[in-house]
């Protein structure tokens, strides 16, 4: 049976991915972050079975690499929408409005921050400082930057996700 | 054209943008003179000759604290036995400080500077390895980081065998889970070694033990990024950069109710005033200023008096704040001092690691205690609670690492500065700034 | 040594340490809850607090944290500065934000450190006005509680359960303000330490379940010093008692053995104590052949009978105190004692023994394995024997990184600096067994092989680190390569250490083991040998001597040369074969059985007498190394039981014997002393007329007892006439000194303003040094000046014997390997069934799956497990269980048993 196998929860192709940040380390253990990060990108969170998974193939225990998911704020060890919406709430976007940016938007998609649109395709999370202080109040949706963001503009952008 | 020579850091970038670019490709990079320094360092100076130059350059770290770079680099074993196996050179670009948008605006804009303030780094302490530690939100900068990663190695300015000599270095970006944490230095080793970020002992220093107990330094994104044009421009004409006492340019930023929030490349030692008017294009219509963290969130406020003072790292201490990452942030007179803190207080205590009992537990209450007052519950004696906490929270040392020391600096001055806002909630038992 | 000046007083402490350590080595009062002396400081909890001035002229000084800050001379410090006091009142008081207040109904209620930290920095009133945290509970296993509300988040547990135990499934989740302290899910805790858990924690998140549910304060509990009598390292313990339960067990420091931790056999094996099947009345066989019960002067009066009726055989007990063997000894005559072990057992019992004696190889105390810098292990699965021992290895392989360390400036105590520095180097630890084991994660080498090849390869090893030893092999196939790797760590070894033991049954093992000890001490390096013996007696016992082997005693009893036996504190089935107890005890005319527990053996017993548990006895008992320990009675055991020893000479004189005329269990020690090799019993502690400063004995309980008035409510309000203890130095009261005593008699610890077991500081004399007044307990073996000793073993081991079928190897298992434990209801619950480990290429010719049964012939029939690591042709059969009396190593064919009901893994929530 080839490694792969043995952990089938895992792709072949989110394998071989965490392999090569391996390879850039010195132990495998240390490819924690990465790996989690690699196949969150593929399946939006990590379930129980992807974190067994993502231990095995590391070596080390899922109490271990749990420890580890649940520090980080951009690991979600819960289902989120096709989309993550996040609100800065530091202190920039806070000067220039987010609270009413936030208050907009969750209005729009109807969830309150951790909650998940009913069709799945939003889930709005607050973020730290996004570092576009100068576009404050700044969003995130996805991998794309938005800012400064009006109540207005919120139905131009959200339209431009499936 | 810019001047390089007076533009260092943003020269190139602002050439690229004019040239509706964006991005300083390898091209633009080469054409301007891109890696000449790192082949210069490279193939024609001694490790211990970069790390003189740098000191002689008095580069201090722009990632907040302000430590000269080649007096951290000269901490890096050399030689005998600590100096065997690997050595690590890592980038700070995990910015996180609210407020904090400098480091961002350089990956996106001209990765390729960094890589070869990365080369150079590497090079001046023998490292053989380097990451760059990038804040898992960076999606472009991270898009642009790899891609100049591919062309620098294709070039042969990474990997094996550097520019002929028998340099080796490998380059490699590791995203950040996703933590404010993680931006400090032993946190960060942590984090790298993919596990929970929490900070280290000092002493071991990460020059004599960091990553995987490897001599390792870390430095911020702009510090890098200075390095090529000093090795091209030498330790005086850095010196010379600045307007007063500190060498170099800075990018200096500003977010807030101004006309036009930004980053601008200037010399070390330029009053506040010019950057928010002169280039932040003053305050909008309607806004008065009431203060500005000079640096970042975790900075102290500064208020009218200071406003003409140059921003130094002297200076700004002087007058009981820290230039932190240079970029500001301002608080008009829309804004409730209280609440603003509480907002602060918010980001810290969210972002405490959970390791030492002042910032885990200490912080969640002043931000409870702010929210109490903000919000019209505020009782008598209040006050004195939140001052001791800051006290005991705040004092460097009490706390296991910075990360809580920084999240009282903006409290206290708070405090300080706007104490009759916050005794007015308290007495009247509401927020002046809220609508009735 | 450097001078540190503490608010005014001037103390030497010792160069290197920290702060907080060298202010406790000096008794101060310092508030702490991250720091733990086995394991270093951190720096989380910000506790330890206090003002280090700069120079004579600062008068402000600076916040240092105590366990962070080394020492250095001529420091000046204060504790009791206002700003350091009010720095620690507020550091209670941020981790009181969260807390439940909920002491009243928490079971660290009075033994909790942080409610006495709460006391001593005088914070009472809170004002935080949020609201607070909650968590949900885990279900954690039959040994431990969890109720995370109560967490202060000092980082202890996964400190001690990973980086000090090398436990992978308790861990650290979450951050900031809601850290949560558990295993991914719900499940029981795998780690063999976890129970220390319950003493680390310094709150009441980690409860020890057992005593949960009968629960009683540490106040109301009377203890007094003991012995586990779970494996051969004999663990200091200090059992708690009332209402006459044993109710828990918690560690007794002693600074060469245990330290600070006891494995969970030690922690939840005494519920045997308290069990169902305990024997708790004299009964007798009547003519129909059913039991009945008698009174204790008639039950007293049928021994004297047997006595007088000729012949009488005695089988002793490796389990048994010295002092009951020897009355069973002194009672039958040597030539008619057995120490009731089998014959071969008691051969490599001697054979340890002998290699000790010696000389050559020091004996290691679990301090010197903590030391060693270098470790081999032949053919000894010590997690499951000896398992305090496996705990040391753990630290043993950690000394490569303290080195490294203190190379780069890092002071050993920095904890995570150490290890951040060290990573994952180790020291070398090398094993050779028949089966994988628990600790192979920290080893340098691993090798598993049936013991005739370890042998080998051991016999190979001596003569490779020094050619006088003997060169022949024996024929035995053994990894060249392992061999290899052995050579060069023990030759660049400066603390080597040779770890072996009875535990695979091989002759050939512990002489290899012995050979490569010598070896290298003859290289004139110091060698540190441990040999694990079996039970917690073996060494006496074998001190002691038998004349008989245990099939002799039962071939003279099936053969009608003796008419009577006397069975000490011994379960016979577990020993020899089931059909050969049986007949002996049948044929028997008496079968005299004194015992703890109602065996199978005493099931069989014309007249079954019941003995008192250790817990509720004075002996001694000798480990591993041969150091003799006193255990105390912790209560008095309801009537009838009692020690055997005093059945015994009750009955001796009702027989009319004179010889035997004990009263007092020193007079018995005094005539176990008298036998050759045992002499130093006699100073092992004080006899029973000591007595602390101002004549005063020492008491059981603590002075905040409530119980007194109230000592028996469950039946009667009326204050009882504490008993006078005849016996001990000890009192059945809360009246007495507890201080000033030698180390061996301290029945608990407590201090003013410390209730919890963080007060052992106050009896040691420094931190993590030995107790106040010395050691306790006295080595026995007298070791030879080092001669030449590459003569002693050059006969080489024997090849395997061929045989039928699979070679079938014993495994130890912490939980049910051992007779006493195994009957208490937590480690049952835990403990292993019949079980077989197979190679998965040998199953699958066999036809036998993992997790089904299989049966052996003669043997019975067991659970199937797969394991790749058990060497082809070999099967793991686990031994020490109930009624698996058969000889291992031998030979045995596997077929499916299709009938066998495993026993069902245990993963239901409780
Ligand atoms: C809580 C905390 C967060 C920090 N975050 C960052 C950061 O995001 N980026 C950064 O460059 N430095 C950050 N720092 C500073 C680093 O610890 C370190 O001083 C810096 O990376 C050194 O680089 P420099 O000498 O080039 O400035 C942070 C420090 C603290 C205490
Ligand atoms: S001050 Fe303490 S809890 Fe806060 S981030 Fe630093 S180590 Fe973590
Ligand atoms: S004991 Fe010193 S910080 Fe916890």
């Amino acid at each position: 049976m080839s490694e792969a196998q043995l952990i089938s929860p895992l792709s072949a192709e989110e394998v071989e991915a965490i392999e090569a940040e391996i390879a850039h380390l010195p132990d495998r253990a240390s490819a924690a972050i990465d790996a989690l990060l690699i196949v969150q990108e593929k399946r939006g969170w990590i379930s129980d079975e992807s974190l067994a998974a993502i231990a095995g193939l590391l070596g080390m225990s899922t109490a271990d690499l749990d420890s580890i998911a649940t520090f980080y704020n951009l690991i979600y060890r819960r289902p989120v929408g096709r989309h993550v919406v996040m609100v800065c709430d530091s202190v920039s976007c806070y000067v220039m409005g987010c609270d009413r940016l936030r208050g907009a938007v969750e209005e729009k998609l109807g969830v309150k921050p951790g909650g998940t649109t009913e069709d799945g395709r939003f889930t709005l999370l607050p973020i730290v400082c996004l570092g576009a202080c100068d576009r404050a109040p700044a969003m995130q949706v996805g991998k794309e930057l938005f800012g400064p963001v009006a109540a207005d503009d919120l139905d131009g952008i959200f339209g431009g996700f499936d | 054209m810019h001047d390089l020579s007076t533009m260092p850091l943003t020269g190139r970038l602002l050439d690229a943008d004019a040239a509706g670019k964006g991005v300083v490709d390898l091209e633009a990079y080469e054409a301007s003179g891109g890696y000449q320094a790192a082949r210069q360092a490279v193939t024609g100076m001694t490790p211990a000759e970069i790390r003189e130059l740098v000191k002689d350059a008095n580069l201090r770290g722009r990632g907040g604290a302000g430590f000269p770079t080649g007096v951290k680099w000269g901490f890096v074993p050399m030689d005998g036995a600590a100096a065997e196996g690997h050595k690590y050179l890592v980038c700070n670009a995990d910015e996180m400080e609210p407020g904090t948008f400098k480091d961002r605006y350089l990956m996106e804009k001209d990765p390729h500077m960094l890589i070869e303030g990365m080369i150079i780094g590497a090079w001046a302490i023998e490292a053989d390895k380097a990451y760059v530690f990038l804040r898992g939100e960076y999606h472009e900068p991270y898009r642009q980081l790899q891609d100049a990663i591919a062309q620098a190695r294709s070039r042969g300015y990474l990997g094996e065998g550097i520019f002929g000599t028998g340099f080796n270095l490998e380059l490699a970006v590791h995203r950040s889970g996703g933590r404010y944490i993680c931006g400090e230095e032993t946190a960060l080793l942590n984090a790298l070694e993919g596990k929970r970020a929490q900070p280290r002992t000092k002493p071991p220093f990460p020059p004599a033990s960091g990553a995987w107990g490897r001599p390792t330094i870390v430095n911020n994104v702009e510090t890098l990024c200075n390095v090529p044009a000093i090795v091209t421009n030498g330790a005086d004409w850095f010196l010379e950069l600045g307007r007063g006492e500190d060498a170099g340019t800075k990018v200096f930023g500003v977010s807030g109710r101004v006309n036009n929030p930004g980053l601008w490349e200037l010399p070390m030692g330029t009053p506040i005033r010019e950057i928010i008017d002169d280039h932040a294009g003053g305050m909008q219509k309607g806004y008065r200023l009431r203060g500005i963290l000079p640096g970042g969130a975790s900075t102290e406020f500064l208020v009218e008096e200071h406003f003409d003072l140059p921003m130094e790292y002297a200076t700004i201490q002087a007058a009981g704040s820290r230039m932190g990452t240079g970029t500001m942030i301002l608080m008009d007179d829309s804004i409730c001092p209280v609440d603003m803190s509480r907002n602060l207080q918010h980001f810290f205590a969210q972002e405490s690691c959970g390791f030492c009992t002042p910032c885990r537990e200490g912080l969640p209450w002043v931000e409870q205690l702010l929210l109490d007052i903000e919000e019209g519950r505020g009782q008598p004696g209040d006050l004195e609670v939140l001052d001791r906490n800051a006290d005991f929270i705040g004092a460097p040392g009490n706390t296991f690492c910075l990360h809580a020391t920084g999240a009282i600096e903006p409290l206290m001055s708070a405090l300080k500065y706007f104490r009759d806002d916050f005794e007015a909630h308290i007495s009247t038992g509401r927020c002046p700034y809220r609508e009735a | 040594m450097p001078v540190i000046e503490v608010d005014g007083r001037e103390f030497e402490v010792e160069q290197g340490q920290n702060l907080l350590h060298a202010c406790l080595s000096h008794k101060l009062d310092l508030p702490y809850f991250c720091w733990h002396p086995a394991m270093g400081s951190v720096g989380a909890c910000r506790q330890c607090a206090v003002i280090q001035y700069q120079d004579e002229n600062d008068e402000r000084g600076r916040l240092v944290m105590a366990c962070m800050t080394p020492v250095a001379d001529g420091a000046r410090l204060s504790i009791e500065a206002d700003h350091a006091q009010e720095f620690r009142a507020s550091v209670i008081e941020w981790l009181m934000e969260n807390h439940p207040h909920d002491c009243p109904v928490c079971e660290e209620g009075g033994e909790c450190h942080l409610q006495d930290m709460t006391v001593m920095t005088g914070h009472t009133s809170r004002r935080y006005r949020g609201g607070k945290r909650t968590f949900r509970n885990q279900y954690l296993g039959p040994f431990i509680g969890h109720e995370m509300n109560r967490c202060i988040t000092c980082y202890r547990c996964v400190r001690f359960y990973q980086d000090y135990a090398g436990g992978d499934d308790l861990q650290a989740f979450g951050s900031r303000d809601r850290m949560f302290f558990g295993r991914a899910e719900d499940g029981v805790l795998e780690n063999e330490f976890a129970g220390n858990l319950v003493e680390v924690c310094p709150t009441g998140v980690f409860t020890d379940k057992p005593f949960s549910r009968t629960y009683t304060r540490k106040w109301d509990l009377q203890s007094a010093p003991s012995i586990c009598a779970g494996c051969a390292v004999g663990c200091n313990t200090l059992p708690g008692e009332r209402y006459g339960v044993l109710k828990r067990v918690h560690n007794r420091y002693h600074p060469e053995l245990n330290g600070y931790f006891l494995c969970d056999r030690g922690r939840f094996g005494s519920g045997y104590v308290n069990a169902e099947e305990r024997l708790r009345r004299a009964g007798a066989r009547a003519a129909d052949g059913v039991f009945e019960e008698i009174a204790a002067e008639t039950a007293a009066a049928r021994l004297a009978e047997v006595l007088s009726g000729g012949a009488v055989i005695g089988i002793g007990s490796p389990r048994a105190s010295l002092e009951n063997n020897l009355a069973l000894k002194r009672l039958v005559g040597d030539e008619n004692f057995s120490t009731g072990v089998s014959a071969a057992q008691a051969e490599l019992d001697e054979l340890m023994l002998s290699i000790h004696r010696a000389g050559g190889a020091r004996i290691a105390s679990i301090a010197d394995v903590e030391a060693a810098d270098t470790v081999l292990v032949l053919g000894e699965d010590v997690l499951n024997t000896a398992p305090r021992v496996a705990l040391a290895l753990r630290q043993a392989v950690r000394n490569l990184s303290m080195d490294m360390a203190t190379g780069a400036g890092i002071p050993t105590w920095q904890d995570a600096g150490v290890r951040g520095h060290a990573q994952h180097a180790r020291n070398p630890l090398l094993i050779a067994s028949p089966a994988p084991t628990r600790i192979d994660d920290i080893a340098s080498a691993t090798w598993t092989a049936a013991p005739e090849c370890i042998a080998a390869a051991g016999f190979a090893i001596a003569h490779g680190l020094n050619a006088g030893f003997a060169a022949e092999t024996g024929g035995a196939e053994f990894d060249a390569h392992f061999v290899e790797q052995a050579l060069t760590a023990l030759q660049g070894a400066e603390k080597p250490l040779i770890v072996s033991g009875s535990g695979c049954a091989s002759r050939e093992v512990l002489e290899a083991a012995a050979n490569i000890a010598w070896a290298l001490a003859g290289k004139g390096k110091g060698c540190a040998l441990l040999l694990a013996g079996a039970e917690a007696d073996s060494m006496g016992v074998t001190l002691l001597g038998g004349g008989i082997s245990l099939e002799g005693a039962l071939g003279r009893l099936a053969a009608g040369e003796a008419r009577s036996v006397i069975v000490l504190e011994n379960d016979l089935f577990r020993r020899a074969e089931a059909d050969v107890v049986a007949d002996a005890l049948d044929k028997a005319e008496h079968a005299v059985v004194l015992d703890v527990l109602e065996s199978p053996t005493a099931e069989r017993a014309s007249l079954a007498l019941p003995a008192a548990a250790i817990t509720e006895s004075t002996g001694t008992l000798v480990n591993y190394e041969g150091r003799a320990q006193r255990f105390y009675q912790v209560f008095e055991p309801e009537d009838p039981v009692r020690p055997a020893w005093r059945w015994l000479a009750d009955a001796a004189i009702a027989a009319g014997r004179n010889d035997l005329r004990w009263r007092h269990v020193d007079e018995v020690t005094r005539a176990c002393s008298e036998v050759p090799g045992l002499a130093g019993i006699a100073d092992v502690t004080p006899s029973a007329d000591y007595r602390t400063t101002a004549g005063m004995r020492i008491p059981r309980m603590t002075h905040r007892a409530s119980g007194r008035t109230a000592k028996d409510a469950h039946v009667n309000v009326h204050e009882p006439k504490p008993t006078v203890d005849e016996q001990t130095p000890f009192s059945y009261s809360m009246e007495g000194l507890n201080a000033g005593q030698p180390g061996g008699l301290v029945p608990y610890v407590w201090s003013p303003g410390w209730n919890s077991n963080q007060s052992v500081f106050k009896f040691q004399q420094e931190v993590a040094g030995p107790l106040g007044d010395g050691e306790a307990g006295v080595h026995l073996i007298e070791q030879d000046e080092p001669s030449d000793l590459s003569a002693r073993f050059r006969q080489a081991p024997r090849q395997a014997p061929a045989g039928d079928g699979l070679r079938l190897l014993p495994l130890h298992r912490v939980f049910g390997s051992d007779e006493l434990s195994a009957f208490s209801p937590p480690i049952e619950e835990r403990g292993a069934g019949p079980e077989v480990l197979v190679h998965p290429d040998d199953a699958a010719e066999l036809s036998i799956e993992a997790g089904k049964g299989a049966r052996c012939e003669r043997l019975g029939s067991f659970a199937v497990r797969l394991d790749a690591g058990i060497p082809r042709g070999c099967a793991g059969v686990v031994v020490g269980l109930k009624n698996a009396g058969w000889q291992l190593p031998a030979f045995g064919n596997l077929t499916p048993d299709p009938d066998f009901a495993p026993k069902p893994e245990l993963i239901a929530r409780g």
